[in-house]
């Protein structure tokens, strides 16, 4: 129970052990690179710059709503502005944010591997989400789309602004998506350390391992298509023209098909992410791991049925919106598993209030609320009302905002010690958290009250008594701005200035905290066996070595 | 309490016979959300003050749930999802079913308007004029692209397809006026496609229909008429586009009877293929047809002179769509001399 | 690096983070299953697009079924399905140590999949010659009745991204070609030559569900 020698070199002052950052200092090794670490923090960097450039949109959004009337920009403008921070923010941020960045850091890590399944694969994931990006980019540039993220036929299909390089960039993006879920999938099945069986695995990886599956099973749905919306443009002849027969209705239906289990891409790893946290900040087992593990495959699998609940007043039979209502409803049971194991796990633990913990208090009161109002907007007839409204971005933010980007918070802090080997500032961790928290409610609840009130989405203009709503909403995404700002200023002084972290400062008993901080590029000197359950803390050892055997 | 909810929760007024109802399961539903989520909430800061770490070194137990609990904590929400599905599935099928004594209107939306027509009746746009306490029924298609017709004091909403009708129907309980607004993107003026239901008394009902049916303007006792307000003199769109031919004198070139004269016939002209000077083929669609009006000299069609006028500024947006329903109306097979009757619907319930 | 000297293998092989040779190739197989499942949900998407406008229009589909070449259609499955066999040969044929004859085979496959697009290409002159296009440009005389446009859409849709995936699948094995004649391929390991000849099989399946859905309702 002696200390690592990299504990031993942090503690007295001594420089950095050699680690994955320091091998190979040029660009083309970063840039060639056949490190997991290395591919997870390139995306970390790109993903929240994308972050930005779709926050940015959203305060512009936000600030011509302060008024009823035309302002600020024009309508055209205002179209293209909100496509795009919905295109920037799902494609770009929100589905590779936690997998791909995180993930990849973390996940062979925390199975006793020295790489993903296929390195060369996952550097092309990068290479292609990039290039998606840069084509979308491109077609931004030059005037940008105005169809809203959904693309609606036959909208989508007849409006002159350039939607076909943003459909090509989100076409090209998927495939990163497809290519980072397989790799995944491979790395968790033929990968595991000796001893790390199924049910020894940590949650994080449970929950990876769900959103794996979906990506690779849905994600080419979308692919086909954004590619049959986008023949029809470039084309001239597709299958959506009403005039030649063609059905708008089997747009919402294809593109659904695969939307709906992207939100569960977007949710299912930041929950994998509480499930470490509630477990490394409690100091405790989880609750029921087998529930919090399976539930992730229950969502996963559910999730695939239940994409007609965006088409309750499309126009579609009520046979049709029933089914799809009543399956929407055991999806949320799902969750409601989660949170219970969560809570639970926090019962006769103890409880550290550190920054990530503050994500996950935040994490679970927004996501049991914006959860129950997607219940809410699955009961059929009150989503008659409330459909197309500012109801439903209030739902999805809360989920999309409130508990990913949380999660995606919590999970920076968490293992900024681990990818970096640095520490950053307490108690500015906390005041950006309270800030965003604040923030988010003050943006966020008005605009569920503007929805009953009955004000639609993507309205440029919208008629004078939602102004004081509005206004309310446009003060608080201004606070949720300062956080988030606030956020990078201090993590980027402390990644040039930070003092030295310990191997573990957390205490925790993931297995990904077995090796150094930062990590060497082989990640372990010695593959460790694997004999007892996760997040194990019965006992308690010194910071830098986990008795694992 | 039901107007204590309606207000804390900015929802607008219970207008139609479905608002109460969806009301009443809104709060039920709402209240719960904010019980549970304010439940989680507080369970965790007592968890958090209660079981706060002491020390550096403190261990913690293996705790795992029993059964039943885990059961009841599926079991519950279960109970509370389904519950709400069915409650909300029943009220959704009521809406979904319009009574047998509905009164029909066909609605017709496009890129930035509202267009309504009653069967025997008048037509206007973007206004729609009905009885209080009447079952009244739309049947709505779009000329373009989705549009969604929503009024949220009724609580109803519905797509409007392109290619399709869709069909919804309320039953308005208060006299007053009552926002449409566009509930799906369609493009610049999504946000400024509004209407306006105009919920009259009955016997004011009648009162419009009838000096509607003389030719008068606006009946006196609805008021002051609306800035939106366009409601042109007896007939339906053919009929109007008839009459708007003759007045501007398209007629003096084109026939409607198959023979050529100064400009093309319009008989059968609707999605005929027309060769141009230029060789090329164009489909005869709306686009066209409006687009001819507007800037004649772009495509001359093979064989005529570029002698037409630009009505560019002569014609208003639905004079124009009127000309268009009009030159429509004119196919050989069905060739009408009254007006245009309307789409046929298939009967519900065996009307 | 050592253990790959001790499985005899050339270099190259065996990657660092695999702690064996079979592990690797059970990693590659599941990768590949799963890529193939990505091309199955691909194509599920064009064929529910099928179903639902065959539904609406079942007279034009059957009229239009009726015009497309049912020869050639039927000479093009042979053809693809005598490729399969080539390639399933030539990994027979690398698994028991004759290189050679696996690169014969895997050239016999790619000559057949260009005589697939050849006769694909005969098939779509000859569209164009008849004016039976999709959508906008649809001006076949033979058939008018609504819906026939539709049918010309998803045909050229349907057929055009099956083509490129033939393609596709012909770089892969162009690149597959260019291994076995470098002596990659072996019975201690063969396993890029038997992922390469699983595309190849999902490519020839795609089809085999594309023929009676296309030309012979």
């Amino acid at each position: 129970m002696r200390l690592s020698e990299a504990d031993s070199h942090a503690l007295s002052g001594a420089p950095a052990a050699p680690n994955y950052l320091h091998d190979g200092t040029t660009v083309m090794s970063w840039l060639n690179t056949r490190d997991h670490k290395r591919v997870g923090i390139m995306f970390l960097v790109s993903v929240v710059f994308f972050f930005f450039v779709g926050g940015l949109f959203a305060l512009l959004i936000r600030f011509k709503l302060l008024q009823p009337g035309p302002f600020f920009v024009d309508a055209l403008s205002y179209n293209r502005m909100f496509t795009l921070h919905g295109i920037v923010m799902i494609f770009l941020f929100l589905i590779p944010a936690i997998p791909s960045a995180f993930g990849n850091f973390v996940l062979p890590l925390m199975i006793g591997a020295r790489d993903v399944a296929f390195p060369r694969l996952n550097l092309a994931s990068f290479y292609l989400y990039l290039g998606g990006a840069l084509i979308a980019i491109w077609g931004i540039i030059h005037g940008g789309a105005d169809t809203g993220w959904t693309f609606y036929a036959p909208y989508s299909t007849t409006t002159p602004t350039q939607v076909a390089p943003i459909l090509i960039g989100v076409f090209v993006i998927g495939f990163s998506s497809i290519l980072t879920g397989i790799n995944f999938i491979v790395t968790v099945h033929t990968l595991r350390a000796p001893g790390l069986n199924w049910m020894r695995l940590p949650l994080f990886v449970w929950s990876t391992y769900a959103t794996s599956i979906i990506q690779v099973l849905a994600t080419p749905v979308l692919s086909i298509t954004v590619a049959l919306v986008t023949i029809e443009r470039i084309g001239g002849f597709g299958i959506f023209d009403p005039a030649r027969g063609g059905d708008p209705v089997l747009f919402q239906h294809m593109f659904w098909f695969y939307s709906h289990p992207a939100v569960y891409i977007m949710v299912l790893p930041p929950m994998g992410v509480i499930s470490e946290c509630v477990c490394a900040f409690s100091r405790k087992n989880p609750f029921g791991y087998k529930a919090i593990a399976f539930s992730s495959l229950g969502i996963a699998f559910v999730g695939f049925f239940t994409w007609g609940h965006h088409l309750f007043v499309a126009g579609q039979s009520v046979f049709v919106g029933g089914a799809f209502g009543l399956l929407s409803m055991f999806v949320g049971i799902f969750t409601a598993i989660k949170v219970f194991n969560w809570v639970g796990t926090m019962y006769r633990g103890a409880i550290s209030f550190k920054t990530p913990f503050a994500y996950i208090c935040g994490f679970l009161y927004f996501l049991v609320f914006g959860g129950m109002t997607g219940v809410a907007l699955a009961t059929t007839s009150l989503d008659i009302h409330w459909h197309d409204t500012y109801f439903v971005v209030a739902h999805f933010h809360f989920i999309m905002v409130g508990a990913s980007v949380m999660a995606f918070l919590a999970a920076l802090h968490y293992w900024f010690p681990k990818m970096f080997g640095k520490t950053y500032h307490e108690g500015w961790g906390l005041v950006a958290a309270s800030l965003i928290i604040l923030g988010f409610n003050a943006t966020f609840i008005p605009q569920f009250l503007l929805g009953n009130f009955g004000m639609p989405r993507r309205y440029y203009q919208y008629p004078e008594h939602f102004q004081a709503l509005n206004v309310a909403s446009t003060a608080g995404a201004t606070l949720l701005g300062f956080g988030f700002v606030l956020i990078v200023i201090y993590l980027g002084i402390s990644l040039k200035w930070g003092s030295r972290a310990e191997s573990n400062p957390w205490g925790s008993k993931g297995f990904e905290w077995l090796t150094a901080s930062p990590p060497p590029t082989h990640n372990f000197d010695e593959i460790p066996t694997i004999t007892q359950m996760p997040h194990d803390y019965r006992t308690h050892e010194p910071s830098g070595v986990i008795r694992v055997a | 309490m039901n107007q204590f909810l309606r207000r804390l929760l900015f929802l607008p007024d219970q207008a139609s016979t479905f608002a109460l109802d969806v009301d009443r399961l809104h709060y039920f539903v709402i209240l719960t959300t904010f019980a549970m989520s304010t439940g989680v909430g507080l369970t965790a800061i007592w968890f958090f003050i209660r079981y706060r770490r002491r020390s550096e070194t403190q261990t913690t137990p293996h705790i795992e749930p029993k059964t039943w609990m885990e059961a009841l904590f599926v079991a519950v929400p279960l109970m509370f999802f389904t519950g709400w599905f069915f409650l909300g599935y029943r009220e959704f099928v009521r809406q979904y079913t319009p009574p047998i004594d509905s009164m029909d209107v066909y609605v017709m939306a496009k890129k930035w308007m509202w267009k309504f027509a009653y069967p025997d009746g008048p037509n206007s746009v973007n206004v729609l004029r009905v009885p209080a306490g009447q079952n009244m029924r739309l049947l709505m298609t779009s000329r373009d692209v989705i549009h969604s017709f929503y009024v949220p004091e009724f609580r109803v909403k519905m797509d409007v397809l392109p290619g399709r009708y869709t069909q919804i129907w309320f039953n308005a309980t208060t006299p007053g006026r009552y926002q449409i607004l566009c509930a799906e993107y369609c493009g610049a003026g999504h946000s400024i496609m509004r209407g306006e239901v105009i919920v009259l008394r009955p016997q004011e009902y009648e009162d419009w229909l009838a000096s509607q049916r003389r030719g008068l303007l606006v009946s006196q006792q609805d008021g002051q008429p609306t800035g939106m307000d366009f409601v042109p003199p007896l007939g339906n769109l053919v009929e109007q586009g008839r009459r708007i031919a003759a007045d501007q004198g398209c007629l003096k070139c084109h026939t409607t009877d198959g023979t050529r004269h100064i400009g093309p016939t319009w008989l059968d002209l609707y999605q005929r293929r027309e060769r141009l000077s230029d060789g090329s083929v164009v489909l005869v669609d709306e686009a066209y047809l409006t687009e001819s009006m507007m800037d004649p000299a772009l495509k001359i069609v093979e064989g005529f002179q570029p002698v037409m006028p630009s009505f560019q500024g002569k014609l208003a947006g639905p004079e124009v769509a009127a000309l268009v329903e009009y030159i429509k109306s004119l196919q050989s097979d069905a060739v009408r001399t009254g007006p245009s009757e309307g789409p046929a619907y298939a009967p519900i319930r065996g009307r | 690096m050592s253990h790959e000297a001790e499985a005899g293998l050339p270099p190259g092989i065996l990657a660092h983070h695999f702690s064996s040779l079979a592990r690797q190739n059970e990693a590659m197989r599941l990768g590949m299953w799963l890529f193939l499942a990505t091309e199955i949900l691909l194509f599920a998407g064009l064929f529910t697009g099928y179903s639902v406008y065959r539904f609406q229009f079942p007279e034009a589909f059957a009229e239009c079924s009726r015009h497309l070449e049912l020869t050639l259609g039927t000479v093009n499955t042979v053809v693809l399905i005598t490729s399969s066999l080539t390639v399933a040969l030539a990994i027979h044929f690398a698994r028991t140590d004759s290189p050679r004859a696996a690169a014969f085979c895997l050239v016999l496959t790619l000559l057949l999949a260009l005589g697939f697009l050849g006769i694909k290409a005969v098939e779509y002159s000859e569209h164009f010659r008849e004016r039976s296009l999709p959508g906008k440009y649809y001006a076949f005389e033979a058939v008018k009745t609504p819906g026939a446009a539709m049918f010309f859409t998803l045909y050229f849709i349907m057929t055009g991204i099956h083509g490129l995936h033939v393609i596709a699948g012909m770089l892969v094995l162009s690149w597959i070609l260019r291994r076995t004649l470098q002596g990659r391929y072996s019975s201690r390991y063969y396993t890029g030559l038997e992922l390469g000849g699983l595309y190849w099989h999902l490519v020839d399946l795609v089809w085999i569900f594309l023929y009676p859905l296309l030309y012979l309702i």
